[in-house]
């Protein structure tokens, strides 16, 4: 299984998701913000965590615009598979492969800490290797992670069971404590906690390798 | 010429720096603040003769994220 991971100026998680895409299986190439092309027959695209140009205007919108995100939206709306965590999910919501908008946390301030994070759906490639209602540990760094979903985009997610992951408690005001939303062809997701920061011995918690596994195995299959 | 947007967060959007600013405001002795709204303002040095639809595809592009952002713009010549 043939793996992207994308670095953008200030991009900070983008080798901690190579190690864990490694770690499961995926032959992973790192490629430039700049490069209009992802390798030839990427499977997955993953778009790290990180502050990519500093936040500059709103956090992730000057990446979305950057000629590596032409090719991950290209990749995405050939079906491709994609992957977004923390900065990254924010750079997916601004292309907008997901729907939605991440804004400041509630009260404003950085969250960093290690999280409960219940599994809300089995039904895609990246959850199929929980079950939904785990509760997984997993490490959240970020100041703007409250997600905003008007009624009729929350009743949408719901009703099409597109919500991936939830918080345990609330941590940064997110409607409806949502940390993680699927795409429609449930092939790209986006979430502000960082699996890949939990897949060592020496982390917090090892929750985060079933994810990894489930979709280097999901896709080496396909 | 100039052109200045106006980017500011939609009318129930929760604006939590808002919220803050008119808290602090109270605490400060304010009376009657009934609420704080917080956006930004970008000013553009443009060449002379862009049309006000080339500023517009600007906003809906880059300048404001329209799933939370609403944006006025200001033409000046």
């Amino acid at each position: 299984m043939k793996a992207a991971v994308i670095v953008f100026p200030g991009s900070n998680c983008d080798r901690d998701m190579k190690v864990a895409l490694e770690q499961a299986g995926a032959d992973v190439t790192m490629v430039w913000h700049k490069d209009a092309n992802l390798p030839d027959n990427v499977d997955l695209v993953a778009v790290p965590g990180g502050f990519s140009f500093g936040d500059y205007l709103r956090c992730g919108a000057i990446a979305a615009q950057s000629p590596v995100c032409q090719a991950v939206v290209d990749h995405a709306k050939r079906g491709g598979y994609a992957l977004g965590v923390c900065n990254g999910f924010q750079v997916l919501t601004e292309t907008g492969l997901l729907p939605g908008a991440l804004m400041r946390n509630g009260a404003l301030k950085f969250v960093s800490k290690t999280v409960g994070l219940q599994v809300v759906t089995s039904n895609s490639d990246f959850t199929n290797g929980y079950n939904a209602g785990d509760i997984l540990q997993i490490p959240v760094a970020h100041h703007d992670g409250n997600y905003f979903a008007n009624d009729a985009l929350l009743e949408v997610l719901q009703g099409d069971d597109r919500i991936a992951f939830t918080y345990e408690t609330p941590i940064n005001g997110s409607r409806a404590d949502i940390a993680g939303v699927l795409s429609e062809n449930r092939r790209v997701l986006g979430m502000m906690p960082h699996p890949e920061r939990a897949i060592d011995p020496l982390h917090p918690s090892t929750d985060g390798q079933a994810m990894f596994r489930a979709l280097v195995d999901g896709l080496v299959n396909a | 010429m100039k052109a200045r947007v106006h980017v500011m967060l939609k009318n129930g959007v929760l604006d939590p720096q808002g919220e803050a600013v008119k808290h602090a405001l109270g605490t400060l002795g304010f009376e009657g603040v009934d609420g704080v709204r917080q956006g930004k303002i970008i000013e553009l040095d443009l060449a002379d003769g862009t049309s006000e639809a080339t500023v517009t595809e600007m906003c809906e592009k880059l300048l404001a994220n329209t799933v939370i952002e609403s944006y006025q713009i200001e033409i000046a010549l």
